[in-house]
């Protein structure tokens, strides 16, 4: 093909949502009782002169990409940035307030693993439903149904049904369906962030053969930094319904991160989107780390209490999460047999990690600070206090380090 | 290029019937699918779609027959078989309608997930419900067999119009309700009182002839009116067909029809976002 056009073309793409009070209180469940009480107020509006509110939230801002055959492009931005909204778009599930898309090729979405699985239905009648969701014809899915098969391990259950899965087996058969998707577009939101860790690298590397095929034009959303760097060669970052900037992927990445956690030190002080009293509050926070040389990390909390007196049974709680959002530390002062007591105004207290064994990555911290033990009175609770990123590091100081891939952690062991 | 295709805000009555056409295959799956699952974890699985409609018509024949002395209006039509004849024709138009009114609802997690032509849905159950009328259409051969009851030929003709106006019917109402449905969950509160109340204000278990002439019009507006009593006046041989008055009730079918297609394709584009 001589044509150099692009295979993706968005231009001037905006979405925009009304958020009233019908959406926000419960979608989806709005009765014929709800709208007739709106309906009859809209004419009292006028009257009272008391407007009910409708807020426009543009999900999307004028968005304007152009995607190149062969190119795999990352999406990354925060929750709430407007990146699923823009792969909705894409997949064609909701449609553009303005603007245009236009595709030449055949696409195909996995927004999800197992869409349109049916607990009822054996295995290999889920093989047929979901191939045919996901845009296989039948002879496509009967020609790869071996491969599939082959590809899940799930033979031996091929005819019970798949309510009877673990959930292993489950991911494994949706994500053998989706991975034989043959399309010139595929558009993939977080897929591989489920299964357990074999499964993980076993779907990281199909991706890999996906996007290696030059024939093959891939978007892709993800928190996991890793993923997105080992996989896209170009990335756009999505902020606030925009893109903020797009082009290679090291550069976009390097700057995401920077501004990330830039953003994160500047605001605990500043924050309001805290729970509790406020009696005693986190006040600033900052990370120390010397991960790669001694494995050692510090994170220093400022505490300000505004109490008379000083609370000698005070609870401190880090909650450390994974770019998957799966909880998987908590630092609790009680758990180490350690009394805390918090004086009236500022004091300091440094959480050290001696032996860090947490896999490269980035990770997101919660504070909880709270009376006593028993939590009869939660003064101050953040989420996303800080944000950790930890650089490839030589655990087992083997000159380099070792490979990641769907691990959470290193732990120490010998072999006899 | 091959395939160009141009994502932009629809205008309101935008059919590509050409789209829809190339999605046949899913058409079936999803109709497939509803087949396989309704009666899975059943001790006696598809037998309740003979059971239902044989009960109902033992229970209709013993209240209504024996004890409140409603007969088929034709003394040599048993009344097992009348109401059967009708029970089987409303039966699927309910079951077609209930099922597509819920069908978009039912598959909230694949709408919000995949895109489709988001009429397959609506369309598909309608189609998967004649499986149903299948079933329990042995049961009639069984009751013509037993009372020894020879159907007209023009009765197996018409058959298959009946059926299509059926289903244009079920289907026009489907799409309204299954529309309706994913802004307000009212619809499956409301349906099944519906449905009860349709099956009195049809000819299901009375003759129509019971009805004042001067009103009868009024009943063929409900499409379910004209296909009922078109099947008992051919199959059965009851009386001629009301030509006229049947035509009411086709009208009355595709009027729904259009007017279901109309409002669905106006709400369709906000399915994923309410549902």
């Amino acid at each position: 093909m001589s044509t150099s056009k692009p295979i993706i073309e968005v231009k001037h793409l905006s979405k925009v949502y009304n958020i009233g009070h019908e959406q926000k209180s419960a979608p989806g469940t709005l009765t014929f009782r709800d709208s007739i009480v709106q309906t009859m107020r809209k004419p009292l509006e006028i009257f009272t002169g008391h407007k009910m509110k409708q807020e426009k939230f543009w999900a999307l801002k004028d968005i304007n990409l152009d995607v190149q055959p062969g190119d795999t492009i990352g999406l990354i931005g925060k929750n709430g940035s407007g990146k699923s909204t823009l792969l909705k778009v894409l997949s064609r599930i909701v449609e553009p307030t303005e603007g245009e898309i236009t595709m030449r090729g055949r696409s195909a979405s996995l927004l999800e693993v197992g869409t349109g699985f049916h607990p009822e239905l054996s295995g290999r009648e889920n093989i047929f439903f979901n191939g045919a969701i996901l845009g296989m014809s039948q002879k496509e899915i009967k020609s790869k149904f071996d491969e599939i098969v082959a590809f899940s391990g799930v033979e031996k259950f091929l005819d019970t049904p798949v309510k009877f899965y673990s959930s292993g087996m489950y991911v494994r058969l949706a994500f053998a369906v989706a991975a034989h998707l043959e399309p010139d577009i595929l558009i993939v939101d977080e897929v591989l962030a489920v299964g357990d860790a074999e499964f993980q690298k076993k779907s990281l590397g199909k991706m890999k053969d996906v996007t290696a095929d030059k024939n093959r034009t891939v978007i892709f959303v993800s928190h996991n930094m890793e993923a997105i760097q080992s996989i896209c060669n170009k990335v756009a970052w999505v902020s606030n319904g925009e893109i903020k900037e797009f082009g290679d992927t090291e550069k976009v990445v390097a700057s995401y991160q920077a501004y990330d956690s830039g953003a994160n030190q500047l605001s605990v002080a500043k924050r309001k989107d805290r729970q509790g009293t406020g009696v005693a509050r986190l006040t600033g926070l900052k990370v120390e780390e010397n991960i790669v040389r001694s494995k050692e990390l510090t994170i220093k909390l400022a505490i300000g209490s505004n109490a008379n007196e000083a609370f000698v049974d005070f609870k401190l709680s880090l909650d450390i999460y994974d770019s998957r959002g799966t909880n998987i530390a908590n630092l609790l002062n009680s758990t180490i047999g350690k009394k805390l007591t918090i004086k009236p105004g500022k004091n300091i207290v440094n959480v050290r990690m001696t032996n860090f064994n947490l896999v490269p990555g980035e990770y997101t911290i919660n504070t909880f600070l709270a009376k006593d033990q028993y939590n009869s009175e939660i003064f101050d609770w953040l989420e996303g206090a800080a944000v950790l990123h930890v650089p490839a590091y030589d655990y087992y100081d083997q000159g380099a380090p070792p490979s990641v891939n769907g691990k959470v952690s290193y732990v120490d062991y010998e072999i006899d | 290029m091959k395939n160009e295709l141009v994502i932009r805000p629809q205008k309101r009555m935008h059919i590509n019937l050409k789209e829809l056409l190339s999605y046949h295959e899913l058409f079936f799956y999803f109709a497939w699918r509803d087949v396989k699952v309704r009666y899975k974890q059943t001790a006696i699985g598809a037998s309740w779609a003979i059971l239902q409609p044989f009960i109902t018509m033992v229970v209709f024949t013993l209240f209504f027959n024996k004890v409140a002395g409603i007969n088929s209006g034709n003394s040599a039509v048993p009344y097992a078989i009348f109401s059967y004849t009708g029970l089987l024709f409303w039966n699927y138009f309910s079951q077609a309608l209930t099922r597509s009114a819920n069908s978009l609802v039912d598959n909230q997690s694949i709408i919000t997930k995949v895109y489709f032509p988001r009429l397959i849905p609506p369309l598909s159950s309608t189609l998967s419900a004649l499986i149903d009328f299948g079933f329990a259409s042995v049961i009639f051969v069984g009751l013509l067999i037993y009372f020894q009851f020879a159907p007209t030929l023009f009765g197996l003709l018409i058959l298959v119009p009946a059926l299509l106006v059926t289903f244009i019917a079920a289907s026009g109402a489907g799409m309204f309700l299954a529309a309706v449905n994913v802004k307000y969950r009212d619809v499956k509160q409301a349906l099944p009182f519906f449905i009860q109340t349709g099956l009195f204000l049809t000819p299901v278990i009375y003759p129509i002839t019971q009805v004042p002439q001067q009103y009868q019009w009024l009943l063929y507006l409900n499409p379910m009116t004209g296909v009922i009593n078109a099947i008992r006046s051919s199959f059965l041989g009851t009386a001629p067909i009301n030509w006229s008055l049947t035509a009411i009730s086709v009208a009355s079918a595709l009027f729904l029809f259009a007017f279901g297609l109309y409002y669905f394709k106006g709400q369709e584009k906000d399915f994923a976002d309410i549902i």
